[in-house]
Formats: structure tokens, sequence, C-alpha cells
């Protein structure tokens, strides 16, 4: 059977696969189970019982995401698919792997998406420095078309889709669900309020479900090998694999598709070879820019939503960044915080305001100028940009490193301080 | 990226080649509406010219009947619509986290000798304009940076000073026509 459904195509030393060699390698099969008369409901039912949930950073069940989508004979006639490819969180690897390796497995989960809440166009927003994903992403779209499995009366089920390849501009914040549908439309990308949730009301105000590159490609081999099948893959908690990615000075740094519940010791030492010599591990984060620090005394977590959440921190995209004993911690959260300053959509005034300020304490605090009341300052803002504070959640996202660090680190905050320089030199 | 507003009536819209019409006229079948084809618009113009002129950006605005005022909004919004004009290749460099902790800052300061550029600036020839990017989504292999359409990984001086070389000989990157 299976165990590795989201990258058992994938070979980077080859171009992906054509569609035909997509189809030879069991592609495309949930289409014809479509096709063979399983109706939308009893994909959403599957679905939902399969336990799948967005890989996108929130972790939301994707059967109960979906099944807010108005359906029947009064529902609006237009509705979207959008699915999420703007990976742009600092430290995250994972989506741009799954489009360049294998971009089939991505349109066939689009099909069971789209049919599932009937929507009849769906649009891939792709980070437009994804050059290679570009091209993979429309070579693949124009074979699918071509084999009948895209356009109108797909396989005689009466289902027509049309997939739009949008390539954006570069804003992190177009990750954000509801700015990236501001963002389609063609405006600036600032988030909207919620409620009314995109489901309801979305893209040009049609129902509308936005998803994750990694949660959509789950969908065929749920549709194709039943949920059985998916439940089995898990060592944990959460149900199927996962890509999990490790950067920083370990000794083979990558990404990996790996069961839930597998421990963050054995993705670190095993699959990413452990430290650099002459490093030593001092903390790290468990998926991406925006998650809390964990430290080595967590490494025989394992990676589950909850277990990671327990813990203080976020599961999140599942890419770790390491950080070493020779890097300084003050550095590596300044550069975050320069990130999201850069980043903020200024929308709102605490994350407009606060997260400049706090990417200029960090410049002063390298150079030697910052004054004792700005740690206090930092903690203010943790509190005041912190969930619920703001807007959307890019504010309280980089909150997560900087309340994490100031805890853990203090005495490396200090002695920036105390020695009006970088302790650790220049970088 | 320009603090210049399009205030005065001097600056008279450029018309649009053949090709930028007939690839926004392309994208106009892809959304239900004009305004959604605004973002598109300023990316094929700045594909065919490097950059986006006060010129072109009014032409946009009288072709898609977006206010100019509309179309400036998103403009400005984006990192990587230019609203000054670029050299012939532009780099962007990824310095978010994962790329720092790998050391990107040395690789940035040996781009600052070589081309005498820091970040924003364009050398003197005009080959190549330095930007810096968020993550580049290539992590495993910090430090990364794009010239163009093009990746480059595990970045070392001596591959920057290739990079430049090869660049430099090539046709430019930033500009088809
Ligand atoms: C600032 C910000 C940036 C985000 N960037 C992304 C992104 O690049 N890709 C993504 O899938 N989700 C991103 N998200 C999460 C999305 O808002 C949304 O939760 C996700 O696309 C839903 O898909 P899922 O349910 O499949 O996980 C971001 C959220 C925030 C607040
Ligand atoms: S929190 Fe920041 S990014 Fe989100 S809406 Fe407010 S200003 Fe924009
Ligand atoms: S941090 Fe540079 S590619 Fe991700």
């Amino acid at each position: 059977m299976v165990v590795k459904p989201l990258t058992k195509n994938i070979d980077m030393s080859r171009p992906p696969m054509s569609v035909e060699q997509y189809q030879g390698a069991g592609g495309y099969v949930s289409i014809k189970n479509i096709a063979n008369g399983l109706a939308p409901e009893a994909v959403l039912q599957l679905v939902k019982d399969s336990g799948l949930k967005g890989r996108g950073g929130a972790g939301f069940p994707t059967g109960l995401k979906w099944s807010f989508v108005p359906m029947g004979d009064n529902a609006p006639k237009d509705k979207y698919l959008v699915v999420n490819a703007d990976e742009m969180e600092p430290g995250t690897f994972k989506d741009r792997l799954l489009m360049e390796g294998d971009p089939h497995l991505l349109i066939e989960g689009m099909i069971i998406a789209a049919y599932t809440i009937q929507a009849s166009k769906a649009y891939i927003f792709l980070r437009g420095e994804y050059t290679e994903s570009e091209k993979a992403l429309s070579q693949a779209i124009k074979e699918a078309r071509k084999a009948g499995f895209l356009g109108r009366n797909i396989l005689d089920t009466g289902f027509d889709l049309d997939i739009v390849l949008h390539t954006s501009a570069g804003r992190y914040i177009c990750g954000e669900e509801t700015a990236l549908l501001n963002a389609l439309e063609g405006k600036r990308a600032n988030p909207r309020a919620k409620p009314p949730f995109p489901q309801v009301s979305g893209l040009w105000g049609k129902p509308t479900i936005v998803n994750n590159v990694e949660t959509i490609c789950n969908l065929p081999g749920i549709i194709s090998h039943g949920v059985q099948w998916y439940q089995s893959l898990t060592k944990g908690i959460d149900h199927g694999t996962k890509l999990f990615g490790v950067s920083g000075r370990v000794k083979t740094p990558g990404c990996w598709e790996l069961p839930f519940g597998i421990t963050i010791r054995e993705v670190i030492e095993e699959y990413a070879g452990g430290m650099q010599d002459g490093y030593e591990l001092r903390a790290f984060l468990p998926g991406g820019g925006s998650t809390d620090f964990l430290l080595p005394e967590h490494l025989d977590l394992t990676l589950d939503y909850d277990e990671i959440g327990k813990a203080g921190s976020r599961l999140a995209t599942g890419t770790m960044i390491i950080l070493d004993d020779k890097t300084c911690p003050v550095g590596m959260v300044g550069n975050l915080m320069h990130f999201f300053s850069h980043e903020s959509c200024g929308w709102c005034t605490p994350c407009r305001d606060g997260l400049p300020w706090v990417d200029q304490i960090f410049i002063d605090l390298e150079q030697g100028k910052a004054r004792p009341n700005d740690l206090q300052v930092l903690h203010d803002h943790v509190e005041y940009l912190g969930p619920g504070r703001t807007f959307c959640a890019l504010a309280p996202g980089a909150m997560a490193p900087l309340g994490s660090a100031l805890k853990h680190f203090k005495e490396d905050f200090d002695a920036h301080l105390s020695k009006k320089c970088c302790p650790y030199g220049t970088h | 990226m320009s603090s210049k507003v399009i205030a005065s009536t001097s600056i008279k819209a450029r018309p649009l080649s053949p090709s930028e019409i007939d690839e926004i006229e392309h994208e106009m079948t892809l959304y239900p509406d004009k305004r959604a084809v605004g973002l598109e618009a300023l990316k094929i113009v700045q594909k065919h010219q490097g950059w986006v002129s006060d010129e072109s950006m009014l032409a946009i605005s009288r072709y898609l009947d977006i206010p100019v005022s509309d179309l400036e909004g998103v403009a400005t919004f984006f990192n990587l619509v230019f609203r000054k004009p670029v050299g012939r290749n532009v780099m962007l460099f990824c310095d978010s986290v994962s790329c720092w902790i790998m050391g990107c800052e040395s690789i940035r300061k040996h781009i600052n000798d070589k081309l005498e550029i820091d970040y924003g600036e364009t050398s003197a020839d005009g080959e190549f304009t330095f930007l810096p990017v968020p993550c580049l989504g290539d992590c495993d292999r910090a430090p990364v940076m794009m010239v163009g359409p093009d990746l480059h990984r595990n970045l070392t001086p001596e591959k920057i000073d290739k990079i430049i070389l090869d660049y430099s000989n090539k046709p430019g990157t930033g500009k088809t026509e």
C-alpha cells in the first residue's frame, strides 16, 4: 500500500510526471471513482471521516470548512475554489516541492475539492517568485484539459471545471485567506472582516473555499484508497502524512513526507542528520517563523497538532528552523521582526505602528543603542499585538517568536544591553 | 516604490504595444471583471518594459477603466511591481531567517563590494538591481537568491562571482522586448 501519498511520484532529478505517466502511477483514479457515481455529499463525508486538517498553518478540519458552503438548488450558481500557493512564511519550503515535483497531484485534488462544493471555477494563487512552479503547473493544467480531466462535462459527470493560475507580485499578507481574495479581485490585499466567512461570501461575494496546496494534495489518496487506509498512515493522533522540513545548521537540511506522531528528535537527528560538527542545538521554531520557540527538552514530543500546542507552540507549517549555539537568538528574532514589520499590510494601528517600533528596538540592540526600558517595550508589544488584538493573525504570529524569545533568552537580551553590542559578533 | 504622484497633466498615457494588449485581453477572459485584471496588466507591462512608468500606469488605467489612484494603490502595495527603472537583471536576495542563520549577510557584503550597490540600488553599468526578498521557499539550500526568473542556491562568494559574470554576458531578464 502507498505510504507516501504526497511525494511518491516526486523525483527532483527529473521533470515531473506527464499526465500519462501520472495516470500510469495510479493518478486520477479518484476522478474515475467520482465519475462512477460518487456524489458530492459522499466525497464530503469521506473527507470529514478522514480527519484531514488544513496544512496552511491553522490546522482547521477540512471537511468541516467545506460543510459551510451553501449547497443545493437554492445555493448561488457561482462558487469558487482557491488554492493558497502563496508560500512566504519564513523558513517554509514545502508547497514548492509539491508543485514542482508532482503538479498533477494538486490538480487532481483540486478537481475533488471543486466537485464537492460544486464550484466550476478554481484559481491557484501562486507566489510570483515561484517561476518553476508556474511552469510545471501551467504545463500540467494544459495536459489535464487535453486528457478530459478539466473543461466541460468532465468524464461525463456533467461537472465543469476550469483552473486559472494567478501569479502574485510579492506580499506575505496575500497568504491570509481574505487578503488573498482581495488580491485576486485586483484590490490592495488588506484582510476582510469575518464574518461573513469566505465559505458563504468570498471571491466576488460568492461562496469560496480557500485551501493550502498540501491540504489539497491529500485528497486524491483519501478518495482513491479510502478512509481506513488514510487513517492507518499515522503513528500518532492526527491523520495522514505531513511534509516536515528542517533548515539551519544541520548536516542534511531538507523536507520529507512523514507520518504524524513521529518525534521531533527523529526528524532532526535522523532525517536532517543532526547538528553540523561544532554546533549544538539551542532551540527551534517548530513550524515556520510565526511559531513559539521550543527547546532541546521538547525533542521527544511527537509531531501532532495538539502535542505541540500543549508545549506552548504550534505545529503550523511543519517546517522547523534550527537555532544553534553560535547564532545570536536576538539577531535571529530581529531578522523575523524586520520581516513582519516590512510585510505588515498597514490596515490596523497596533500592527502598522507596533511592528516597526519593535524592529527598531532590535536594530538598536544590535548597535548597542538600546535603553533598558526597551525590553519592557518589547514585552508590552507581545501583549498589545497578541491574539485578538489586531485585525488579522499576522501580528500575533510575529509575537510568537518574540514572546518566547524574551522568556528563553533573557540573558542574551540583557547582554546586548550591558555590553552595548551583540556578544556573538557581527553576522 | 515611487513617491511621485501622477498629478501633473503633462504626463500622458503612452500607447500600449500590440503584444501588451493581446496579453491583457487574454487575462480579461480569466476574470469576471476588469478591475481584477489591474495587477495582471501591471505585471504584463513590467514584463515588456522592465518597470511601470507613469505613462504606462495611465495607459493601463485608461485601457481598463480603473481610476489611476486605485491602480497606483495596488502597484505600491506589492513588492515586485517596480515604479522606478531597474537594471537589466533584478537580483532578489533572500534576507529571511534561515538564509540569515546560514550567513547571507556575508554574501550580501560580497555583492556590495563587487557591484558597489546595496539594497534598492542599480549598478553603474545598469546590469543589476539588488533587492531583498522574503524567504524564497528554498531554506534547505540557503543562502539563496533569484536573478531574473532563475533561482541560485547554496550561495558562496565564488558562486556570486560566476553569476555576475554569466548574467553580464547574457541578454537581460528584466525585459523581454
Ligand atoms: C499573514 C498570514 C499569512 C498566511 N500565509 C499562508 C500561505 O502562504 N499559505 C497558506 O496556505 N496559508 C497561509 N495562511 C493561512 C491562511 O489564512 C488559511 O488559513 C489557509 O490557507 C487555509 O487553508 P487550509 O485550511 O488548507 O490550511 C496565512 C495566514 C496569515 C495570517
Ligand atoms: S494585523 Fe497587520 S497585517 Fe493584519 S490587518 Fe492589521 S496591519 Fe494588516
Ligand atoms: S529563508 Fe531564505 S529561502 Fe527561506
